[in-house]
């Protein structure tokens, strides 16, 4: 090879010497394969939050401005969907998941490479067909809501489908973990020596294999609805469209934790390493992870209070609601009394998961209001519910894959990303965030409802704060962006434990080699041991 | 500024009270922990940061058994104390007093229909007695939409083939937004109402002036129709004065060229306004979305000739 010579003055490039097309299109490498997911789930995050920046503009003028009444729908829909199916998703389980789970088990790859390759384009099929759709774009929200999704003249069919692959690429990649953390970790590495990323991992592999055929069938009987008109959600045929409901949440109920825990699993690692402390609460914090998982099915009925259905339900299910509250309670706890007596240092990666702390505080603590019965009537379809869900998972989730980008990019890349700029992007981010996000609690409290194009002239001066919050906020994430691409090519070259993290990616070289280990660590201890032991701890 | 007026305490109806009240007490306790939390966030932070060049050897803490037992024993109980008060405040807003008046509420794209006890309909107003409890039997005739009375703290779904209620008891005499809470379609967010809470005495006289003019056939044409016009809730999307809201104007349309989305031409006859009426998605006015919903159920045959006459006189 000509370029060969300029290969070897370059530092080595580990897993991503190999170019060209075909290296990256059919790599079994689940750290390639964790890259394509990276860029195809970023990518949907920048066009999701350019459609928001539009969704934001409109919202200057309580009246008709800029574009239509129909054409905000179509956009507030794609937003939605794009956010939740194509990026929020996938964006933490089959990126940071595929890149991290086989390095921090300390083994060479996933279960099953073929499957995981599979899992990718499928992915990639499922979003083409979605694409398709857009010759007639879905204006239902992104909850497809029955009867009006079986009714519109929109494209619900083909999106049902594309949707429907993405699931399954969902499905298997859940699989693929759930067989990996099973049977694959080094020797050694009993299940308390897991990081904690990993039960976050397991946790949330464990939801994507039950809960997402649901919503598959969904997808099929709302398919088979518009197609060949059977009721099963039109009341004139003796169907129920409250049984849609129940359906859909019962999976995108669930699927908030399939979010939440692995931005959980996240801050879990990025805190000790930061703090030099052990993780405060190992075990509590491990199986609360599985108790969310488990409390998260029992939920779903908190969307549907108002609904219709019935009073008794009602109650049941918001009485379980509030017992998804503790564990998550117990993580929080847990991650603040890490810090004491740390020794804290404030670099990028901490900021964000000490970020992540302090919006899901408020996202959390919103959600009381919401799960019970009294206030939820007020604050539901409201923008209450909008700036609750944005706190939770844009200041929770998006908070925590910023704080894995930001901790694993030397691992990932080879190259240090540039601290300066980092720290701009993030105090523009976490301003504009809180700016754009916080009036929206106080409009939904004084009655705002989403999804409203045009609105009531009193509601204007908090919509304006927001937008111009709005601003802020994107160009914090070009700044982040622009760091990611420059640093790409021009940042210091990363070495191997950039931050002194104990977990085994750190104990091989940055980027890793192909098959991540020269040879395969033996694991002696839990990966938490920071700080000072007394003679009596060492003894245990 | 913001109205913030609608942050304090609502006395508007009977339920929005004992709502704003559990919601203050979510709020207590969410703000303790709130500044408990954050505070504590924060005091570690700024306490334990590490400062440059420093090595300090931290202390090997992983966990503490009596903690970890307080707090998942005291946030649980007082969840299920948010719970219970939040429940017992729920089934008050489910309960009916007993002799609530009746009204019918039929919901479609994008309007509210009300159908008193004596027979009476209006859309998109709903005109209440100060003081008397009123249930709302709500359907809806094609999706779902939500009925929701900000100020009322009440909301409710409303559903094809099936009846919801919600039931109200006003408090204070004034106007109250009504607003459709669930998506329903392109004309969702215009889908508002008003609620009219009046003093006994004077809805009383109201209700006999309507039933008047509802027994006077002798009006005028035009005049019966301007009443239908209003009362159909047409402002809502049509101006009268040659502005352009989300449906086109009114003004000067009888006998004028009306451009059509296909690009045909069609003049505007009483044919061509009846079918408008009760059919308006057959002729799309160019520039302009197919969201009227049909009013061919909602006008009696009459109406809709008084409604034609009265359009006529807008020059």
């Amino acid at each position: 090879m000509s370029n060969q010579g300029i290969a070897s003055s370059l530092p080595d490039r580990g897993y991503l010497t190999e170019k060209g097309f075909h290296s990256w299109a059919f790599t079994l490498d689940h750290k390639r394969i964790g890259i394509l997911y990276i860029c195809t789930t970023l990518g949907f995050f920048l066009l999701g939050g350019t459609l928001a920046m539009l969704l934001r503009l409109k919202l200057l003028v309580p009246g008709p401005a800029f574009f239509s009444d129909h054409t905000y729908n179509v956009l507030f829909t794609m937003h939605g969907a794009m956010m939740i199916f194509l990026f929020i998703i996938p964006a933490i389980p089959s990126s940071l998941g595929n890149f991290f789970i086989p390095l921090l088990i300390g083994t060479r790859d996933v279960a099953f490479p073929r499957l995981n390759l599979f899992s990718y384009w499928i992915f990639v099929a499922g979003i083409l067909v979605t694409i398709g759709s857009l010759v007639s774009p879905m204006d239902t929200g992104w909850t497809f809501y029955t009867p009006y999704s079986a009714q519109t003249s929109a494209a619900v069919t083909t999106l049902c489908f594309g949707l429907f692959l993405v699931g399954m690429s969902s499905i298997l990649t859940g699989l693929n973990f759930i067989v990996t953390i099973h049977t694959m970790r080094a020797p050694g590495m009993n299940w308390y020596r897991l990081p904690l990323f990993i039960w976050g991992m397991y946790a949330t592999s464990v939801i994507q294999v039950l809960s997402t055929p649901v919503i598959g069938i969904t997808f099929i009987l709302l398919a088979a609805e518009r197609l060949f008109g059977v009721g099963f959600f039109d009341p004139a045929k003796g169907g129920d469209p409250l049984l849609f409901q129940h359906f859909f949440w019962f999976y995108s109920h669930p699927v908030v934790y399939v979010m939440i825990l692995p931005a959980m699993g996240i801050v879990s690692e990025v805190i000790p390493v930061f703090a030099r402390k052990p993780i405060f609460g190992y075990k509590a914090i491990a199986f609360s992870a599985l108790a969310i998982a488990f409390i998260g099915f029992l939920v779903w009925g908190h969307h549907m209070f108002v609904s219709g259905m019935s009073t008794v339900s009602g109650i049941i299910f918001s009485f379980l609601t509030f017992f998804v509250a503790v564990p998550t309670g117990i993580k929080i706890f847990n991650w603040i009394a890490t810090l004491y007596r740390g020794s804290i240092s404030f670099e990028s990666p901490m900021l964000y998961a000490l970020t992540f702390i302090f919006l899901f505080i408020i996202g959390g603590l919103t959600g009381l209001f919401l799960g019970s019965l009294a206030t939820d009537v007020h604050v539901h379809d409201t923008y209450f519910l909008v700036a609750h869900f944005h706190y939770t998972m844009m200041g929770g989730t998006v908070m925590g894959l910023f704080a894995g980008l930001h901790y694993w990019f030397p691992k990932m890349t080879g190259r240090m990303l540039n601290e300066g700029w980092a720290k701009s992007a993030w105090w523009l981010i976490v301003t504009g965030f809180n700016v754009t996000f916080f009036p929206m609690f106080i409009l939904g409290m004084q009655g705002m409802p989403r999804r409203y194009a045009e609105y009531p002239a009193k509601y204007q001066p908090l919509n304006i704060v927001a937008t111009v919050g709005s601003w802020f906020l994107a160009l914090g994430i070009l700044i982040m962006f622009a760091n990611f691409v420059r640093s790409l090519r021009g940042g210091t070259p990363a070495p191997d434990n950039p931050w002194q993290g104990l977990t085994l990616e750190w104990s091989t070289s940055s980027p890793p080699p192909e098959e991540n280990f020269h040879e395969i660590p033996t694991v002696t201890d839990w990966p938490y041991s920071y700080g000072k032991k007394t003679r009596h701890e060492r003894g245990k | 500024m913001p109205d913030l007026n609608a942050l304090k305490v609502s006395e508007a109806s009977l339920a929005s009270h004992d709502v704003d009240a559990v919601f203050v007490f979510i709020l207590v306790i969410a703000g303790f922990f709130f500044i408990l939390t954050q505070g504590l966030l924060i005091y570690f932070a700024i306490r334990y940061r590490r400062k440059k060049g420093e090595e300090v050897s931290t202390p090997y803490i992983t966990g503490n058994h009596a903690l970890e037992i307080i707090w998942i024993i005291i946030p649980s109980l007082l969840l299920v104390g948010i719970f219970a008060y939040g429940l017992q405040v729920f089934l008050k807003m489910r309960t009916p007093l007993p002799g609530a008046t009746e009204v019918q509420v039929t919901a479609s794209q994008f309007q509210w229909s009300f159908k008193y006890p004596d027979g009476r309909t209006s859309v998109n107003e709903l005109r209440l007695a100060l003081g008397k409890p009123v249930k709302l039997i709500m359907t809806s005739r094609d999706v779902i939409h939500g009925f929701f009375i900000p100020d009322y703290r009440q909301k409710q779904d409303v559903l094809p083939g099936s009846y919801t209620f919600l039931w109200l008891l006003p408090k204070r005499a004034g106007t109250f937004d009504i607003y459709c809470s669930q998506y329903c379609g392109t004309g969702h967010s215009l889908m508002r109402g008003t609620l009219i809470v009046m003093p006994q005495a004077e809805y009383l006289s109201w209700e006999q002036n309507e039933q008047k003019k509802l027994q006077a056939g002798t009006q005028a044409p035009a005049d019966q129709g301007k009443r239908v016009f209003e009362n159909a809730g047409c402002l809502g999307c049509h101006s009268i004065d040659g502005s352009a809201k989300v449906g086109p104007t009114l003004k000067g349309l009888f006998g004028s060229t009306v451009v059509l989305a296909d690009g045909k031409t069609v003049q505007a006859d009483e044919e061509y306004l009846r079918e408008s009426v009760v059919d308006p998605n057959a002729k799309i006015v160019k520039g302009f979305q197919p969201i009227m919903p049909s009013f061919k159920a909602t006008l009696k045959d009459e109406e809709l000739a008084a409604l034609i006459a009265y359009l006529k006189t807008l020059k």
